[in-house]
């Protein structure tokens, strides 16, 4: 009755349902759904912004704010951390060590990059008196747009965390299938920037 | 030092408090002498703490809520006394401010720690072994949300004696919660405590949709799940997509508060309304999240007690599945009076009044399922026949809510309170009875008294009636709610039934209490050896009472709906077959949860009281502690198949014997 194999396993056939999978598909999958919840909260920051994206209580609006020049030096350094991150899983998923380094170094490194210059950024508002307690247009952007760095943050924290694993544990399976969570979480970073980049700045400017 | 932490926190001048929490701390200090001079401490550790066990950690989540069940009943019985008694220009015994925080605190308390921390509970508990598997996906961090639960539930009641509770309603609406209108640490510690038990949640969700979307025995097709583990999917799937708006709600409010950013407040642009949007786009799906875990409990109640396969077991998943998308629909209709416009009113009126269809079927494929069953009437068949007589009416009463005119007219009044009684208590409440009725041989090996358990139905059935049908009356007169006094005489005779109702209510819990106590000391007259005390239809009825750690020493084969009543009517009962035993990995228990909860307390605590070393302090304990885990040398411990031939044996010899 067992024709078919299953993740190496022998399973029933007739199309039932094998058995649960290989622990790197339930890892994965369980994370794919935590980062479906993580798009859901910032939808809610989303939401927020689009309501209260014109009230700037005679404060500045985004036209005035707004640096274009300075959102595409982020986005190209958040662009390149991300390739060099799918490289970084390449590696971990051969077990190369060096390359493992060299391309975690560069993730780590634009990761750096884009967050300074968003610092850069708040600093300067917060120094010409748009702070987030300025208006409620101020609150909902620096909320978002400080959530996303947040996740940044978090995501750089993890890397080093993850480097040093690999370093002092080498490429066993629970450190691959941790890093392979990290990158997930890195590559959805881009996808709310896209969505941030669009909403906040690019339809922000135009306002 | 410690920000705005000082003696005034303590409520030296206000009795009650002090004297309520006076007795609890005593009585915490008692319980806790009692296991250390017992020397229960390294068992709890080492067997409840720091399990990973889902059936633990189950059955922790519904000791949690059952004690929080008594907590919020103590806020409700002094709220009908106090109404009660506070009538013709009387004020009763309770202060406004202090009322204030007793009805904030029994609502927070009420949906957060007893309806769904059971529910999660029941959940933990039931949905592996249902599924023939042996533990959650993430069994670690199954522990770390039951403590982060624990956590909120900690701070939560940590306000009755230090600093007080919030005064706004349990949902704590703008303007009023935001700092200039809410100056105390009320708030803060409402905010907190559900921001920690929120991640707790969220986890556990995404903890049981991983488990049921993948994995499940072999042949356990979606199509021949136990419909408990599809509302528990549509119940988890709900928390993953509803619980992250709560987070970013109230983190809202927190930069407001502490911040000075303008979300919600009256100044500089912010939106008050907007909060009342943001928190029903969580609330309006948390009611679902709570209620289809409850509809499943009924549906394997029903089908088991009637001897009968579930009627109609497609149309009942399906309607599951569409209340889940429709429960995202619907949020509007809490706040009808806002003035979003008859269009838009009447689109949400009409998507509410929708819902009741899918609803509908399930109660009639209930109701088909008992036709022509051979019905044994046990205390979880009461729970379920009370509930479905009783959420009817319930339901009806919200119909009547759902048209806006009649909304305009009835909101804020009492009759909405008796209406979301009338949902949530036999919805619910109801549904955790019958579920910790009905489970509990499963999980201790020896069944709850019938006798008392029947007393305490009753009282519990009539005791509702009585409390909550002199409020529509009350709401239709005009009364509003959250009245610390009133001073109306034709309104007095309602109130005073409705506290004798609260009264009966009490003398239920009461029988639940003393049929908990005296099951366990007739645990050997109540044991029950098979494991199947109910003649069981589904999986978690084939293995022992309780079951051993591991759940199945040979995963179970599915080849049907009610895949353990088929095996009995095949005569192929799985135990009595010689298995080939394979090696299991058993995941090794961990403290992570434990410890990362009680920093999460730490952080909590001190960002209420604006201690800022003490935050970092906590933060960094619960990374340190993450730290530890992510470095830990082995996950799991490997059990060799002759033990696990060793253990089967001995438990075939006990059943035998």
């Amino acid at each position: 009755m067992t024709d078919m194999t299953y993740e190496g396993e022998a399973v029933p056939s007739r199309g039932d349902y094998p058995g649960p999978p290989s622990k790197r598909i339930i890892v994965s999958y369980g994370f794919w759904i935590f980062l479906l919840s993580d798009f859901i909260m910032f939808s809610a920051f989303f939401a927020t912004y689009a309501v209260l994206a014109g009230e700037t209580a005679g404060g500045p609006s985004g036209k005035q704010l707004f640096d274009l020049t300075t959102v595409a030096a982020e986005t190209a350094a958040l662009l390149a951390s991300s390739f060099a991150c799918g490289m970084a899983a390449l590696a971990v998923m051969t077990a190369q060590a060096w390359k493992t380094y060299a391309a975690s170094a560069t993730t780590f490194l634009f990761g750096v990059v884009f967050l300074g210059l968003e610092i850069g950024e708040f600093a300067r508002m917060v120094g010409e008196g748009a702070g987030p307690d300025r208006s409620a247009f101020l609150s909902a952007f620096f909320s978002l747009v400080g959530l996303h760095g947040l996740h940044v943050t978090a995501g750089l924290l993890w890397l080093i965390v993850m480097v040093g694993q690999i370093a002092t544990r080498g490429y066993i399976p629970t450190t691959i299938r941790r890093f392979l969570c990290f990158a997930l979480f890195w590559h959805a970073l881009d996808i709310i920037w896209v969505a941030l980049f669009t909403v906040v700045y690019l339809i922000g400017s135009g306002l | 030092m410690l920000g705005k932490l000082d003696w005034s926190a303590i409520p030296f001048d206000e009795p009650i408090p002090l004297i309520v929490s006076g007795v609890l701390v005593l009585v915490i200090l008692a319980v806790l002498g009692w296991v250390t001079v017992k020397g229960y401490w390294p068992y709890l550790w080492r067997d409840w703490i720091t399990s990973v066990d889902h059936k633990r950690i189950g059955v922790m989540y519904c000791a949690l809520a059952l004690l929080m069940l008594i907590r919020g009943f103590s806020d409700a019985i002094m709220m009908r006394s106090q109404q009660s008694i506070a009538t013709d220009g009387a004020m009763g015994y309770l202060p406004p401010e202090h009322y204030d925080q007793i009805f904030s605190a029994h609502g927070t308390i009420m949906i957060f720690f007893v309806a769904m921390t059971f529910m999660v509970g029941l959940m933990n508990f039931v949905v592996p072994l249902q599924l023939g598997i042996r533990d959650v996906a993430f069994p670690t961090l199954n522990s770390v949300s039951l403590w982060l639960t624990a956590s909120g539930v900690l701070l939560t009641n940590m306000s009755l004696v230090v600093g007080e509770f919030a005064r706004t309603g349990w949902l704590a609406y703008p303007p009023l919660s935001e700092l200039k209108f809410s100056p105390g640490v009320g708030v803060d510690y409402y905010l907190w405590s559900l921001q920690i038990s929120g991640v707790g949640t969220l986890l556990a969700g995404v903890n049981m949709v991983t488990t049921i979307l993948k994995m499940r025995a072999p042949g356990m097709n979606l199509m021949r799940m136990p419909v408990f583990c599809w509302t528990a999917l549509a119940s988890s799937l709900l928390i993953v997509a509803a619980f992250p708006v709560l987070t970013a709600t109230l983190a809202m409010l927190l930069l407001d508060r502490y911040l000075g950013f303008h979300f919600f407040t009256n100044e500089a642009g912010g939106n008050p309304m907007m909060y009342i949007n943001l928190i029903w786009v969580w609330g309006h799906p948390e009611v679902y999240i709570l209620v289809l875990p409850a509809f499943g409990v009924y549906s394997e109640v029903i089908a088991t007690f009637s001897g009968k396969a579930l009627f109609g077991y497609r149309s009942m998943v399906t309607a599951t599945m569409a209340i889940c998308i429709l429960s995202f629909l619907v949020w509007l209709h809490h706040f009808f009076t806002m003035g979003a416009g008859a269009d838009v009113n009447a689109v949400f009126g009409v998507a509410t009044m929708i819902i009741a269809v899918p609803t509908g079927v399930k109660v009639f494929n209930w109701l088909f399922t008992l036709y022509g069953g051979r019905v044994r009437f046990t205390v979880p068949v009461l729970w379920a026949i009370a509930f479905m007589v009783t959420f009817v009416i319930g339901g009806m009463t919200g119909v009547l809510l759902a048209v806006p005119p009649a909304d305009f007219q009835l909101h804020n009044s009492v009759f909405l309170i008796a209406h979301f009684h009338n949902m949530v208590i036999p919805g619910v409440l109801f549904g955790a009875f019958a579920g910790y009725t009905y489970w509990f041989p499963k999980a201790f090996g020896f069944s709850l008294d019938e006798r008392l358990g029947k007393i305490a139905f009753w009282c519990w059935f009539v005791g509702f009636y009585v409390t909550f049908m002199p409020l529509y009356a009350l709401g239709l007169m005009g009364m509003t709610r959250r009245l610390q006094h009133t001073d109306n005489a034709q309104w007095d005779p309602w109130l005073h039934v409705s506290g004798i109702g609260a009264v009966l209510i009490m003398i239920g819990i009461g029988f639940q209490v003393a049929q908990l106590v005296v099951s366990i000391r007739n645990r050997a007259r109540l044991r029950d050896a098979t494991g199947d005390p109910w003649a069981g239809r589904t999986l978690e009825w084939s293995t022992l009472s309780p079951p051993p750690f591991y759940n199945y020493a040979v995963m179970p084969n599915v080849e049907g709906l009610d895949a353990f009543w088929r095996e009995k009517r095949q005569g192929l009962d799985p135990r009595r077959q010689p298995p080939e035993y394979e090696a299991i990995e058993i995941p090794r228990n961990s403290p992570t949860g434990f410890v990362t909860a009680f920093f999460a307390v730490v952080t909590g605590f001190a960002l209420i009281w604006h201690i800022w070393w003490m935050v970092i302090l906590g933060l960094v304990g619960a990374f340190a502690t993450f730290m530890v885990f992510a470095w830990r040398k082995r996950d799991e411990d490997e059990l060799p198949a002759d033990e696990i031939a060793r253990m089967e044996r001995e438990h075939a010899g006990s059943v035998a014997a």
